[in-house]
């Protein structure tokens, strides 16, 4: 019929017939499938080709830290059996001078939820205050949520200044 | 110069009310024992508005800055004309909104007015509810002071244990690894943009689909007219319901203004990244539950990672909550059963007994 049709008009370009359908008729179920997955191919396309830039926009730009050592006090900050809270590049670093005299250093955070922890000098442990974990002063749980030891630190005392550098264990 | 008559008409001939007056006049409520319950939904909707406008006026002085932002609060707090009232409503009304919104939320459930046909209107409930949460959160560390800064931390790490997902979302919640100025600028974005957005789309749907559904009646009550052939007895809704919905309003406005009046909020101390947290540190009451039980939850339990298991509770509980009309099959069917009466009493006395736990210890 559609081929009538074309042979009917042979000037006429609106009613001629294409392959597969015509325009006043129903399009063919191939027609009508590739016409879906073209549309949905470009559909998805725009969508990825929207969230990707968007996904990747919400993330932050890493700033490689290359902290390896600081200066975290002088000697005669700190009186024995008392710590102290340092800045180790972006994260905070806690400095003890334990009764005996010996320093200690340890990343100051929580390992449990993030929480900056603290010197207890009553107790001589390190004790972080959001869910009341406790650790020694080789910075093992000895209470507590955390799920693991607080990240020590490497102590050198150069004259006046104790410095304090990523532990080679670490 | 037009009447008021004048004035209607010229307006009824550009735009017809007919449908919406109509709508109105045929919308009626429910009248049995537990309809006061009813007032609940309005006055967490009109909190809602009080922190709108109280927002809107908090952003006048307001600078999103790790610099500025404690600086800003504490001027608005101290040199700005009724700053301190505007601030203390804002904090107030955000924790009745709160609280409002957990007895609205916990009457619907007791009333099982999530069942059939109205599953989407608790759901969308759901959402609102954990979008009003967000709200607080992002709120909260706006400030910049101590208690906040620690309760960001805390908050946010406690999405990033999320297994999969979870240092992403950390990533996008912080903007970095660390509680910084990027998150103050991102936490301020979520609370005056992105927030307000979602809350109006979702808020707009949970509200036509009240309209469209009319309010539910309790399954009791509903079976006890069945049984004796009985129509409900019914308040029009306009002006009768909304007048008394007025009062309500303008007494949860009495007690707001008596609140934010004897007892301003607290600013506390400016954050600083680089100090221990302090002693008695605590999330604001709404989050105490989960507080706790992080708290408790030791650092393993049976070889699996204690605060991955936390984490892994709180989100089944809370999709568990989310379905809660698809999973209770009997109320679907008209018929009681105590299954879920007996989970939303156990809800209840878990969330009040670690509350309170997280308070006094």
């Amino acid at each position: 019929m559609c081929a009538r049709a074309a042979s009917q008009v042979p000037g006429n370009p609106e009613e001629r017939a294409g392959n597969g359908g015509s325009r006043n008729g129903p399009p063919s179920p191939e027609r009508r499938r590739l016409a879906t997955a073209l549309l949905g191919t470009g559909l998805i396309s725009t969508i990825v080709s929207f969230f990707y830039p968007v996904a990747r926009y919400l993330i932050p730009v890493m700033q490689e830290e290359s902290m390896t050592a600081v200066t975290a006090a002088k000697i005669s900050d700190l009186k024995l059996n008392s710590g102290r809270i340092f800045k180790f590049g972006s994260r905070p670093g806690l400095l003890v001078r334990t009764s005996g005299g010996t320093w200690k250093a340890f990343l100051a955070v929580c390992p449990h939820l993030n929480c900056t922890v603290q010197y207890r000098s009553e107790t001589q442990q390190i004790w972080c205050a959001c869910h009341n974990g406790t650790f020694d002063l080789n910075g093992q749980v000895i209470s507590g949520p955390p799920p693991k030891p607080l990240e020590e630190f490497e102590v050198n005392v150069r004259g006046d200044e104790v410095i304090v550098s990523r532990s080679r264990r670490a | 110069m037009e009447t008021s008559g004048g004035l209607r008409r010229w307006f009824e001939e550009r735009f017809d009310f007919a449908p919406l007056r109509e709508f109105l006049d045929h919308k009626v409520v429910p009248v049995h024992s537990a309809t006061p319950l009813y007032y609940l939904g309005g006055i967490t909707l009109f909190l809602f508005f009080i922190q709108e406008c109280t927002g809107l006026l908090l952003l006048l002085y307001y600078r999103p800055t790790p610099d500025e932002a404690f600086e800003s609060v504490k001027y608005i707090s101290t040199r700005v004309p009724f700053g301190w009232l505007i601030r203390s409503i804002h904090s107030w009304s955000a924790n009745l909104m709160v609280f409002t919104a957990f007895l609205h939320m916990f009457s619907t459930y007791f009333l099982r007015a999530y069942r059939k046909p109205r599953e989407l209107t608790w759901m969308t409930g759901v959402v609102l509810l954990g979008l009003v949460l967000c709200f607080g959160f992002s709120g909260y560390l706006l400030p910049w002071n101590t208690l906040a800064f620690f309760a960001t931390k805390v908050g946010t790490e406690v999405a990033g244990s999320m297994p999969g997902i979870g240092h992403y979302l950390l990533l996008v919640l912080r903007g970095g690894e660390e509680v910084t100025g990027a998150t103050l600028t991102r936490f301020f974005a979520f609370h005056v943009a992105i927030l307000p957005a979602a809350l109006l789309l979702f808020l707009g749907l949970h509200l036509l689909l009240i309209q469209q559904l009319g309010m539910s009646m309790p399954l009791k009550v509903e079976r006890e007219l069945e049984q004796r052939g009985e129509k409900p007895r019914v308040l029009r809704f306009f002006p009768n319901f909304f007048l008394r919905e007025l009062m309500a309003w303008y007494a949860g406005l009495a007690v707001l203004g008596v609140l934010a009046a004897l007892y301003p909020w607290d600013l506390g101390t400016r954050a600083d990244p680089f100090a221990s947290a302090p002693a008695g540190i605590r999330p604001e009451w709404y989050f105490l539950a989960q507080f706790q039980t992080l708290k408790m939850i030791p650092g393993s339990v049976l070889g699996l990672n204690g605060e991955l298991l936390g984490v892994f509770a709180f989100s089944a509980a809370g999709l568990f909550w989310f379905v809660v009309p698809l999973l209770d099959r009997p109320s679907r069917e008209s018929r009681y059963s105590i299954v879920f009466p007996a989970i939303g009493v156990f809800a209840v006395a878990y969330l009040v007994t670690f509350s309170i736990l997280g308070y006094v210890k």
